[in-house]
């Protein structure tokens, strides 16, 4: 083909594009690199043309917005621990190309009936029994989000991208008639059982956010478990390669998009249940703050290994806390962050290209029929 | 109870505009077989950069005029978001990333960009107006607006309302209507076939994604200075707009004339809670009126169903979207 392409046009293009089979791993790890660095010169340029103010100065302040002292550094853990946690949830989902863009309501959904039974069961069930409560219902709300989309999809193939993304707007709207009839004439909902604390999850070696780091940890290497060495990982990949080869082996495509998505969801509802005992002790409509989005990028950059997934989300929450940080010292704004994640998303998201295909330029393409198979 | 029905009415149409022009835009771009999920932020950088350059220009000029301050807050307006769309075009059409993932950035950045920039225009205040692009962008049409209850539904409205419908029947007729139209239809539906018959597919995917960015762009902008009376305040308004834009896109099933009365329906149930109450002279309570703004979304669920049960072929997505194009992989 590309032979007889050659005798009718006159000249070469200057480059051609072909796809790369498999890039070795310190290629891919060198050509991510480069991406991340060029995005901090990018980000660098920016902040230099806005501000003025030396680049390499802001630089350690961003530093320091995680690792100035412990208590920075268990912020970031805690949010790591809940970007991470949606992101887990979508590694199944998307494997199976199953887009879904719904985890932000999926989470509101598990974080506000936790904040139901804490408020209405916070004062007469014993503690154990009150977190089984808490955890049980999360996860079926999370799972019921998961699991409406993924029915319409596995019987009558609706777009799940679209459909997940209206769902966010049901769960928020829920959410917000929900606060409001818990919050009665209050003007807020403010924080929840806060005499009794029932329904917090305690502090463990004086770290508040202990227990949601740890669930954190065991679901990352659980979640790798089940994709790599289990049945349902297997189906799952099978169906996300090709639903016809899928079907021909004998999957039952239509269980498998509803069992995978109701795992997902109720992942997206544990973290849930994480957010409003563990961390934010109330709920709102903004308690998963757009991390639902955000996880989405990060699940699909670490292409669903739960391990890569930590790596990015830990990137991405080091650049936001820095963001913060540089705005509180230099008195910007916190909407920093967004550029500068903006611009080095868009850098690892350019830079897959380099992993996938490979460039040639005018006249180095014998070099091509020597290496091509 | 009529008084309140006309100013629903008179509500809901400005609604409808703003999400029009985001569904307009997002309709070009998927023709193409894009899936752009930055139109939120593609409508952030051009209702900030609109609202940036007619607030400097009033501030600047010594005699602003109202026709200069409207030329140049469209053109940047323009120039913003189709900039914006040209990331998303650069990324997903020459290198090939995921649209979804690339689009969900874009949200991020483009409303990054535009309340960043927009502290420093609001210099430490709670918001900034620019009142003289208000006035121009919302000025009503000079005599059939005063023709009583008419005059107040359908021509009480700035010019860009019915630029909006224009547009849509214009787009209706370059889709349907022209070689060049129907170019981009294949393109959207199968790059291969429509590559194999001569068509550029990077260059169709190019201009489309370019230009319905720049269409979303101008919902931003009708949004601060017409619908929020020329103000810029630092806000998450705009992001649900955007995302309900993208709705209106599938509830149209991607047919620009559909997007006239969707947009004025999107507008109205939106507005429903504060207005059918009054209309019906009942009372709601304040949660009840949080559950009934769900409607657009569930509204659009709905359609979505329904379209994927039909399997009517009219109907469907362009059959390639969100898949990039790569002419050695066939």
């Amino acid at each position: 083909m590309s032979g007889a392409a050659e005798n009718t046009i006159k000249k070469e293009p200057l480059v051609r594009i072909v796809k790369r089979d498999g890039a070795t791993f310190p290629q891919k790890v060198a050509v991510r690199v480069v991406a991340i660095l060029l995005a901090l010169v990018v980000d660098a340029i920016f902040i230099f043309g806005v501000t003025g103010l030396n680049p390499l100065g802001v630089y350690s302040v961003m530093w320091g917005g995680t690792f100035s002292n412990p208590t920075r550094f268990s912020w970031a853990m805690r949010d790591l621990a809940t970007l991470l946690c949606i992101g887990i949830a979508l590694a199944p989902a998307f494997k199976m190309r199953f887009w879904n863009i719904g985890a932000e309501g999926q989470v509101l959904m598990g974080g506000l009936v936790t904040a139901l039974v804490m408020v209405y069961f916070g004062n007469s069930l014993p503690a154990p029994v009150l977190f089984a409560t808490m955890l049980v219902a999360s996860v079926a709300a999370g799972a019921l989000w998961g699991f409406i989309p993924a029915w319409f999809k596995a019987h009558w193939n609706t777009n799940e991208t679209l459909f997940t993304l209206m769902m966010n707007y049901v769960a928020t709207s829920i959410v917000a008639c929900m606060t409001n009839i818990m919050r009665g004439k209050a003007s807020s909902l403010g924080t929840l059982n806060k005499a009794t604390k029932a329904g917090w999850f305690p502090a463990i070696a004086g770290q508040r956010y202990t227990i949601n780091i740890i669930v954190v940890i065991v679901l990352t290497f659980a979640v790798y478990a089940y994709l790599k060495y289990s049945k349902h990982g297997y189906e799952i990949t099978v169906v996300g390669e090709s639903e016809n080869t899928a079907r021909y082996a004998g999957i039952n495509v239509r269980r498998v998009i509803i069992r995978t998505m109701l795992i997902s969801g109720a992942i997206c509802g544990i973290c849930g249940f994480l957010i409003v005992a563990g961390k934010d002790q109330t709920i709102s409509t903004t308690s998963a703050g757009g991390q639902g989005f955000t996880a989405i990028i990060v699940a699909w950059l670490a292409k669903f290994n739960t391990f890569y997934m930590a790596l990015i989300s830990f990137l991405l929450i080091f650049l936001s806390r820095g963001a913060s940080e540089i705005s509180s010292v230099y008195s910007l704004n916190e909407y920093a962050t967004d550029i500068v994640t903006g611009i080095i998303l868009f850098f690892i998201l350019g830079s897959e290209f380099f992993i996938n295909f490979r460039l040639i330029w005018r006249g180095k393409a014998p070099k091509l029929t020597k290496e091509g198979k | 109870m009529g008084s309140s029905l006309i100013a629903w009415i008179m509500r809901a149409i400005p609604f409808g505009t703003i999400i029009m022009y985001g569904a307009l835009g997002e309709i070009v771009t998927e023709k193409s077989g894009n899936l752009n999920l930055g139109v939120p932020g593609i409508m952030y950088l051009g209702g900030f950069a609109g609202f940036a350059s007619a607030y400097y220009y009033e501030k600047l000029a010594t005699n602003p005029s109202a026709v200069v301050c409207v030329v140049i807050a469209l053109l940047c307006a323009l120039v913003a978001s189709t900039l914006g769309g040209l990331i998303y075009a650069f990324l997903t059409i020459t290198l090939r990333a995921n649209q979804n993932v690339t689009g969900l950035a874009l949200t991020t950045f483009g409303m990054g960009v535009a309340n960043f920039f927009g502290v420093f225009v609001l210099n430490g205040a709670s918001y900034t107006a620019a009142p003289l692009a208000n006035k121009a962008f919302a000025a009503k049409l000079p005599f059939v607006s005063g023709l009583g209850v008419l005059g107040q539904v359908v021509f009480s409205y700035g010019f860009l309302a019915y630029a909006a419908i224009a547009l849509a029947i214009a787009l209706f007729w370059f889709l349907n209507r022209t070689r060049a139209g129907l170019n981009l239809r294949a393109v959207g539906e199968n790059p291969a076939t429509a590559d194999a018959a001569g068509i550029n597919v990077t260059r169709y995917k190019y201009l489309a994604t370019c230009a319905g960015a720049a269409i979303c762009g101008v919902g931003g902008l009708y949004y601060v200075l017409d619908y929020n009376q020329g103000i810029w305040a630092t806000t998450g308004q705009i992001q649900a707009l955007g995302w309900l834009a993208v709705a209106l896109v599938i509830f149209t099933t991607w047919k620009p004339l559909n997007a006239i009365w969707g947009a004025y329906l999107f507008g109205t149930l939106y507005w429903l809670y504060q207005f059918l109450p009054s209309v019906l002279g009942i009372t709601v309570s304040s949660a009840m009126t949080d559950l009934i703004q769900m409607l657009p979304y569930l509204v659009t669920i709905v359609v979505l169903v329904v379209v994927s049960l039909r399997k009517k072929k009219e109907n469907q997505p362009p059959a390639s979207l969100g898949i990039a194009y790569f002419r050695e992989e066939r």
